[in-house]
């Protein structure tokens, strides 16, 4: 390599210089900011700093008619910083807190292992009164404060369901939202869950100085640190409460589910299971006692039957094949079919009970005719537009699901459960493809057989009838933070693929179901009920009975399924309890006419219902 | 053995004792900043001051191994490293791993590697080669653009990375072009317009900046009555007006475009904004932390700033805080010192080449270096930007303590070839 003479060498001064002058103005800075600024030291002296978490107050719940149904109580949390602990009088603060010295040990090695210079919980939930005793003592004990929490109280002991439970956050809530830190509380079941992110508003922060003798000394730097809480956002559901509570009577000593729903917004009204339990039972310090005690209650009271429970709909379902196959023109109203006590196929039969034959459409309806039914099946499936019976299953099943079997609605609870319509595919394992036809599956004409249906489902079905041909998804919560801040999730119309004209004939049917059919139970004066019974079979004992309803006839204001375990006949226990909600909802009263009907349903128990002889 | 003894001989002792001691107090550092009484001891492999521990180790390891390295290999395969390193910053681009908004680490199990850290030390060996084995002078406009495209590909590629930080460094690079000739107005053209793009940003308005402008225009004219009375002086001065202003107004467009967090950080450095529990909420804690060390300090771990979880970063780029509280102004004026003495020295070295391609070598890896030591202590105390590198040596984190290492000791290593070159 040959050196050329380096014209540009005396630039290596220029750089040097660069590096001494910057270092320089790095001494200079660090000078001013370490020796001659006292303000930095002071910001910073031998006090310690606590961070008081501020928890928000948690959105309220109002039901339809602004009336409040979860609030928050004043409660306080004593909270433990290990490395300010200083040594102390033990079993006098044991005394004070009201725990014993094992407990003690073990709650502060607890917090030690947590953290050192980290608050712990050390004690939660402790009430006002108990509050200001312990904090005039706490002067003498360094390293423990308290803080103001909030604590759920349901001034009705209602919907225990609906409105679910807060609990404290696990490892795995803690992994997945960095929200939340350790001992913080949060949803875990029905709306406090699903709605978590707007009940639970936004933590704050509260940076205090507190000196060596445990005295709060006032905020750090005036408090320019901290962040000011965020209240959480009320809920408005479209909940009644009245008919939620009236319903949650009516079910006592039965097991089962009432579901009804204003059909023009798809608010749900009252979503009643049972057996349930009073939401009371689990907040606070009682949860997780109570909540084991409820686990194993063998009547399932944690159980929301109207959500997770799929039952055979039974004849209600018939109103389903009714319109499919009046919008396929396989079936009018003219149609007659006869029954003689049932439909027989090549030995096939399904039974019926005694009336009159033939019937038409209406009639079939009035009289609930199974026979009818098997053939309006095979007609549906035998339509000559499609290929075979497998084709025509096809398109029953588009129906089917476009009504809302066999589908999830999207409802605003964290768990909801499909039902089932079986598949094409299932019969094909079943009886091997091309093996099986309207016969073989007769017995989802009439709502038996593999067909299962949730309670929310059926009050579904019950709704778009109502509408004439749509229904909006059910939900809960109307609106959120303000009583006009409609809820997003919900306003699509569902339309089910039958046409408005189809179904004046099938609601004259249901009206006479009521007026004088299977469900005269049902009759309420100066509104007219349209309903449809169901019993479906139960092969483990007696029959469950199902009534779906609506009214008043025109202009719907709420449709319902009522679903009652071991009840046997629709007609005697769903009907007469979905007629009483009905009429409590739209009439604010039962008539003193009905007063029995209503005592005894209030008094019936079906709870230990045998399987009756046949 | 023979050689290898030589090698050893001739190696800048200097370098490799200030790098030592910076590596170590970077250690100490990051235990105390991390430091809590539950995970006490140092080695601990859970923490990140254990976790750095076996960096270090395996950073000397690198450093042996390095100058073991015949020095020809580095000048010889300058620019296949390069282009290797480049490759890597496609791939990371593609499949690389989102941290914090940007796309600029690889991850490997739980191991995480960061690819732009390596390209620091590889960019500087192209240049070097280009500049150095010709004996190129960068004062004419061909070598000029060529340089500028070594240094600029990977500053772009980075910059695709969301990475503007990292991506700044190669700016550093001015320093070796300066030496190589390139014109010293850059500096002065580069400060004209670094005043006016703040000037720009501070006038909010466009009739501020209208009015900014005249101002201008009026200083132009003034200059033009200085001048000799020509055509050529006049359409030259109208020329920088023309440029001045769409300059200008083009600053707000840029600064649109920058990401959100570090348009708040310049807008709070320049005392635009005042939001001490924001983007100057790292700051403001760290000058506290500093300001409360004093002369001698708190003592070790004895901080409580850092400790408190006060200042965010703490292990990584706002290291030097605790050094300021722990240590105080001895310790702070200790590390300044001891970086610019590995500055000075570095620059020394690299005078006493005798190969053009050692030489600007070292003028690179002495680039870089202050470049990082300016901006991140000058970021921590306050007086620029939030820009988050680290701090060389110092820093919690393996990509970037390999990659300084790598880039310092192959200098090292050429110097002490300059016995044999002899
Ligand atoms: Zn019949």
């Amino acid at each position: 390599m040959i050196m050329r003479r380096d014209t540009y060498a005396d630039r290596k001064y220029i750089i040097y210089g660069f590096f001494i002058v910057v270092g320089i103005l790095f001494l200079i800075r660090l000078a001013y900011l370490q020796l001659f600024n006292d303000s930095f030291k002071l910001a910073a002296d031998n006090n310690t700093r606590r961070d008081i978490t501020i928890y928000p107050p948690r959105g309220l719940v109002f039901d339809r008619n602004d009336e409040l149904i979860v609030y928050n109580e004043a409660v306080f949390d004593l909270m433990v910083i290990p490395n300010q602990l200083k040594p102390m009088d033990t079993l006098a603060f044991c005394k004070i807190v009201g725990i014993s010295y094992e407990n003690f040990v073990k709650r502060i090695k607890k917090a030690k292992k947590y953290s050192w210079r980290k608050a712990s919980f050390f004690e939660k939930q402790i009430s006002k009164e108990q509050t200001a005793y312990i904090q005039e003592k706490l002067y003498n004990y360094p390293g423990f404060y308290v803080q103001p929490n909030t604590l759920r109280k349901y001034p009705h002991p209602i919907a225990a369901h609906i409105l679910g439970y807060i609990g404290e956050v696990n490892q795995k809530n803690l992994e997945q939202d960095s929200y939340y830190s350790q001992g913080d509380y949060m949803g875990k079941s029905g709306l406090e869950r699903f709605y978590e992110k707007d009940l639970r508003g936004n933590k704050g922060v509260q940076k205090l100085m507190v000196d060596v003798y445990n005295r709060e000394k006032g905020p750090f730097h005036e408090g320019k640190y901290d962040v000011a809480a965020q209240k959480g956002k009320n809920l408005y559901l479209g909940l009644d409460w009245i008919i939620q509570e009236y319903g949650e009577k009516l079910m006592v000593n039965k097991k089962g589910a009432i579901v009804a729903i204003d059909p023009k917004t798809g608010e749900i009204l009252a979503m009643v299971t049972s057996t349930n339990y009073d939401p009371n039972l689990l907040t606070g310090r009682v949860r997780s006692k109570n909540y084991r005690i409820l686990l194993k209650d063998t009547l399932k009271p944690l159980l929301n039957r109207a959500l997770i429970s799929s039952y055979p709909p039974g004849s209600t379902f018939k109103l389903i094949n009714a319109l499919i196959g009046l919008q396929e023109g396989v079936l009018h109203n003219g149609s007659r079919y006869a029954c003689h006590n049932g439909f027989s196929f090549r030995g096939l039969h399904v039974g019926c009970h005694s009336h009159r034959s033939p019937l038409n459409l209406e009639e079939s309806i009035q009289h609930s005719c199974n026979a009818y039914y098997c053939e309006v099946y095979r007609s549906i499936l035998g339509n000559k537009n499609y290929a075979n019976s497998e084709e025509g299953f096809r398109k029953w099943r588009e129906y089917v699901t476009k009504m809302g079997f066999g589908v999830k609605y999207g409802i605003d609870l964290p768990s909801e459960k499909r039902g089932n319509i079986p598949k094409p595919e299932y019969y094909d394992k079943y009886y091997g493809k091309g093996h099986w036809n309207a016969i073989t599956t007769i017995s989802l004409s009439i709502g038996q057989g593999e067909i299962l249906a949730t309670p929310l489902q059926m009050a579904n079905q019950a709704a778009f009838i109502a509408n004439r041909g749509y229904y909006i998804a059910p939900h809960l919560v109307r609106a959120i933070g303000r009583p006009d801040s409609l809820n997003p999730r919900f306003t699509e119309k569902h339309y089910v693929g039958v046409d408005e004209k189809y179904f004046d004939i099938i609601v004259e049917g249901m009206s006479k179901v009521v007026s004088n059919g299977t469900a005269r139970l049902a009759r309420i004066d100066s509104v007219e009920v349209c309903g449809k019974t169901g019993t479906a079979q139960n092969p483990h004992g007696e029959n469950h009975s199902v009534f779906i309803a609506f009214a008043p006839r025109n202009n719907p204001k709420i449709a319902i399924a009522v679903f009652i375990e071991n009840s046997g006949y629709g007609g005697t226990w769903a009907a007469p309890i979905s007629s009483l909600m009905i009429e409590k909802y739209l009439k604010g009263y039962i008539s003193p006419k009905r007063s029995w009907l209503e005592k005894r349903m209030l008094e019936g128990n079906l709870l230990n219902v045998k399987k009756k002889d046949k | 053995m023979r050689e290898r003894r030589g090698v050893f001989h001739g190696i800048d002792w200097v370098m490799i004792v200030i790098y030592l001691l910076l590596v170590f107090m970077g250690w100490i550092n990051i235990y105390a900043a991390v430091y809590d009484q539950d995970h006490a001891s140092i080695f601990d492999l859970s923490q990140r001051y254990g976790k750095q521990l076996m960096w270090i180790v395996a950073s000397l390891l690198l450093g042996f191994v390095i100058i073991l390295i015949d020095p020809k290999f580095f000048n010889q395969f300058a620019f296949l490293i390069y282009g290797i390193s480049l490759l890597t910053l496609l791939f990371v681009l593609g499949f690389g791993k989102e941290v914090a908004g940007s796309k600029s680490w690889f991850q490997i199990g739980s191991f995480a590697i960061q690819p732009a850290e390596f390209v620091k030390f590889s960019t500087a060996l192209a240049l070097a080669h280009y500049l150095g084995n010709l004996g190129i002078k960068v004062d004419n406009l061909k070598a000029t653009f060529y340089s500028a495209l070594i240094i600029l590909t990977p500053a772009a590629l980075i910059l695709l990375q969301n990475d503007t930080g990292s991506a700044l460094v190669y700016v550093a690079f001015i320093f070796v072009l300066y030496r190589q000739g390139l014109s010293g107005n850059i500096f002065i053209i580069g400060f004209v317009f670094a005043a006016l793009a703040i000037l720009s940003l501070l006038l909010e308005s466009a009739q501020a900046k209208l009015i900014m402008l005249a101002l201008i225009f009026l200083m132009l004219g003034v200059a033009y009555l200085a001048m000799k009375h020509n055509i050529k002086n006049l359409i030259k001065l109208i020329g920088i007006f023309i440029i001045i202003s769409a300059y200008v107004f083009s600053v707000d467009f840029a600064f649109s475009k920058l990401q959100p967090h570090q348009q708040v950080r310049i807008k709070v450095l320049l005392n635009m904004k005042d939001d001490p529990r924001g983007a100057g909420y790292n700051v403001n804690q760290s000058k506290i932390a500093i300001g409360s060390g004093g002369i001698t300090g708190k003592g070790f771990l004895k901080g409580t700033q850092t400790k408190f979880n006060f200042v965010p970063e703490q292990s990584t780029d706002f290291i030097f805080c605790t050094v300021g509280e722990e240590w105080g102004f001895l310790g702070t004026s200790t590390v300044v010192g001891l970086f610019v003495v590995l500055l000075l020295r570095i620059v020394y070295v690299a005078e006493r080449q005798r190969s053009h391609f050692s030489k600007i070598y070292g003028y690179g890896v002495a680039s870089i270096l202050f470049f990082h030591f300016t901006i991140n202590v000058g970021m921590v105390l306050g007086i620029l930007p939030v820009i988050g590198i680290p701090l060389p040596f110092f820093s919690y984190g393996g990509s970037s303590l390999w990659a300084f290492t790598i880039l310092l000791f192959i200098f090292i290593r050429q110097d002490a070839e300059r016995m044999q070159l002899l």
